[in-house]
């Protein structure tokens, strides 16, 4: 059997090999996700069973609930956790990023950075408790050093949250940052310079704009699972770094009212959707579009010349 | 003549190697100048402490007579043309050529004015709203440029700026660039390890070895008047002989072949009796079949082992009778020699003030062998 080429061009088609080729996944999609999610969403306008569950009789109790002060409480806290350890990540990530980049060590790096992989995330944070713990570490050495008289307590606040926050999702700041630098042309901020932009300047006008897709994957990566952070704020935390987590989880197996869990949740996945669909059309980039190149803004009648010239080629 | 750029006793060192050791050039306003050499010989070392992204070990560099050693790059009135090119990705072409002129904070309307004109100098009229990976390779070295001389520069720095384009574009490029400095005027200083881009653009050439100088002149005066060893192999074709200097009875010199065959030499060289020499001979001063009528030529017999047809470039290449080296021979294409074919034999012969001879332990870094 032989294909034409005007054919293959059109996968995607009605008909054609590719949606086969995309049933698996789009298998896997619908069962996976699109599934769950409707399940959330009707739950949702449902009434709570007595026992976690629900009963078919639709409502809008749960969303009655949402405007409570008290989620409004949990959802500001959740919001000053998750920008603050985003920021103080990205703050350490970035010369990270830059430091390995520039590195002839790149490897022996990398394998640092990744090592905490290596160990389970609940157990990491368990480590933590035996470093800041009231009998922990870190307490025992300022006791036998004498800079303390009794054990500072370090743990179950904001901040320890924060810390530990920080700790987890420092890696996934930096690969993405240090594989966008890595692939920067460093001859471009020279070349900048050579044209007369101070050093600053030579940063803001180059360096940036060509690793904004990095610095924006990196961003993408701590801020959306430090906002859904669960597991971080219930071992280390106290009740002032309440998140909207942990409420979830509350409400799901504490309170049993699923509708109200299942709403929650549906608000925040629209929200951080909406910001995250907000910021990729700002900046004019894919989220995983690593390197800067192919972020270039391609004028109208130029793409459409490129286009022109991609046909013909196809058509050869 | 105004000199634009004065490099006086500049030396460069990275820990202990000398990169750039003790040079010196001036280029006068309006000039094409290239630095000629090998690769790895401090070209780009040197170039990038004239536009102050190395700071020198030792010297000064002046442009228009001023000081530049504690000035910052983006200070300098000179601009470098990237080996790489380093165009800025993520912007268009007019954004590239208008980059400099920004920082300077001139005015849209001029800023477009100066950019449109100078895409219409470059042979680059509507390109400004291009991205750089839709030109092809010739265009980007252009706006390369496009992107320097719309600051108007003291100097024109360029960094083997044909290095990366092929074979033809690179002969075109040539002459479009030598074309476009006579345009505008502004002095080239043109670094390239490639000797006919250097001998067809330059008005003045330095010839570069090893992080030395040995010559500065006109291409002319490198090709005729080498002035070392180097220089002879490195520009233009050359033979090379291998010979031992004796002195005859009168107190004049003749090379000795290694097969003991004796040439004359002739010419204001530094020659000592019983050193290592090397006899060089251009191609196009071997004559075929000479009529011997001159005491100065030295003549052999030879068998012609190939002929290499290129046109007005013709070649043969011969081994004279006793020798290990194959000759070339520049074959003129006046039909007088159209009977030679492979395996003939000939009389070749060159006038003795036609070849130059250095002795052997001026070798550095370059050596073919
Ligand atoms: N930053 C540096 N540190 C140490 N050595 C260097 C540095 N930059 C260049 N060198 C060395 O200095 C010498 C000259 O390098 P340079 O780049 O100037 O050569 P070049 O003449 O431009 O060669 P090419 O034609 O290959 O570009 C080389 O041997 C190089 O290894
Ligand atoms: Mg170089």
């Amino acid at each position: 059997m032989k294909r034409s080429p005007g054919r293959a061009g059109a996968a995607g088609g009605a008909g054609s090999p590719g949606g086969l080729y995309a049933a698996p996944s789009l298998f896997w999609l619908t069962v996976f996700f699109l599934a769950p999610l409707a399940i959330i969403v009707a739950y949702s306008f449902l009434t709570p069973g007595p026992r976690g569950g629900v009963e078919w009789k639709p409502t809008l109790d749960a969303y009655r609930a949402i405007a409570n002060p008290s989620f409004a409480r949990v959802t500001l806290n959740t919001i000053v956790v998750a920008i603050g350890a985003t920021a103080v990540t990205m703050l350490i990530a970035v010369p990270c990023g830059y430091y390995m980049a520039r590195s002839s060590r790149q490897t022996l790096l990398l394998m640092l950075v990744m090592i905490p992989f290596w160990t389970n995330f609940l157990i990491r944070i368990y480590a933590w408790i035996a470093i800041l713990g009231n009998e922990g570490f870190l307490n025992d050495l300022l006791i036998a050093t004498g800079l303390a008289r009794q054990s500072v307590r370090f743990l179950y606040n904001r901040g320890a949250v924060m810390l530990v926050l920080v700790y987890t999702y420092l890696p996934y700041a930096i690969l993405p940052l240090y594989s966008t630098i890595d692939k920067f042309d460093f001859s471009l901020l020279e070349a900048a310079r050579d044209l007369g932009a101070s050093k600053l300047g030579a940063i803001n006008k180059v360096l940036l704009p060509n690793i904004k897709g990095g610095i924006l994957t990196a961003f993408l990566f701590t801020f959306i699972p430090i906002f859904g952070a669960y597991a971080v704020p219930l071992l280390v935390g106290g009740t002032d770094s309440y998140m909207l987590g942990n409420l979830i989880a509350d409400e799901l197996t504490k309170s049993r009212d699923w509708p109200l869990a299942s709403a929650i949740s549906l608000v925040i996945t629209l929200v951080t959707t909406m910001g995250v669909l907000l910021l990729l059309r700002a900046n004019g980039t894919s989220v995983l579009g690593g390197s800067g190149d192919g972020e270039k803004p391609v004028p109208e009648a130029s793409s459409a010349a490129a286009y022109g010239a991609q046909a013909i080629g196809g058509s050869r | 003549m105004q000199i634009a750029l004065s490099v006086k006793n500049v030396t460069k060192r990275f820990g202990d190697f000398v990169a750039v050791d003790d040079v010196s050039l001036s280029v006068e306003d309006g000039k094409f100048f290239s630095i000629l050499g090998p690769s790895g010989c401090g070209k780009t070392t040197l170039l990038r402490m004239i536009a102050g992204f190395y700071e020198q070990s030792g010297g000064t560099i002046e442009l228009r007579g001023q000081d530049m050693t504690d000035v910052e790059p983006n200070k300098r009135p000179v601009n470098l043309v990237f080996q790489n090119l380093a165009l800025f990705p993520m912007m268009n072409v007019y954004e590239n050529i208008a980059f400099g002129l920004r920082r300077r904070g001139e005015k849209s309307p001029a800023i477009a004015k100066k950019v449109n004109g100078l895409l219409e100098r470059v042979g680059l009229p509507g390109a400004g709203k291009k991205t750089i990976d839709q030109l092809s390779g010739g265009q980007r070295q252009r706006i390369a440029i496009a992107r320097c001389l719309v600051l108007d520069p003291t100097v024109l720095l360029l960094d083997e700026p044909l290095g990366a384009l092929d074979a033809k574009l690179r002969e075109h490029m040539k002459v479009e660039l030598k074309k476009l400095q006579a345009q505008v005027g502004t002095t080239f200083v043109y670094i390239t390890h490639d000797q006919s881009e250097a001998m067809v653009m330059s008005d003045a050439v330095a010839v570069m070895n090893a992080g030395r100088f040995e010559q500065i002149g006109t291409p002319q005066e490198l090709y005729h008047n080498p002035a070392s060893s180097f220089v002879a192999q490195f520009v233009g074709n050359n033979n090379k002989l291998r010979a031992v200097m004796h002195k005859d009875e009168r107190g004049g010199f003749f090379a000795r072949y290694g097969n003991g065959m004796d040439f004359k030499v002739d010419g204001a060289f530094d020659l000592s009796g019983g050193d290592a020499y090397d006899l060089f001979v251009r191609p196009e001063s071997l004559v075929i079949n000479p009529v011997e009528a001159k005491q100065e030529l030295n003549v052999m017999p030879a068998a012609v082992k190939a002929i290499l047809f290129d046109g007005g470039n013709s070649r043969l290449l011969v081994t004279p009778d006793g020798f290990a080296d194959e000759l070339v021979v520049a074959l003129p294409q006046t039909k007088q020699f159209d009977h030679i074919r492979a395996g003939d034999r000939v009389r070749i012969g060159w006038d003795a003030s036609k070849s130059v001879c250095f002795k052997r332990a001026d070798w550095k870094i370059y050596d073919d062998e």
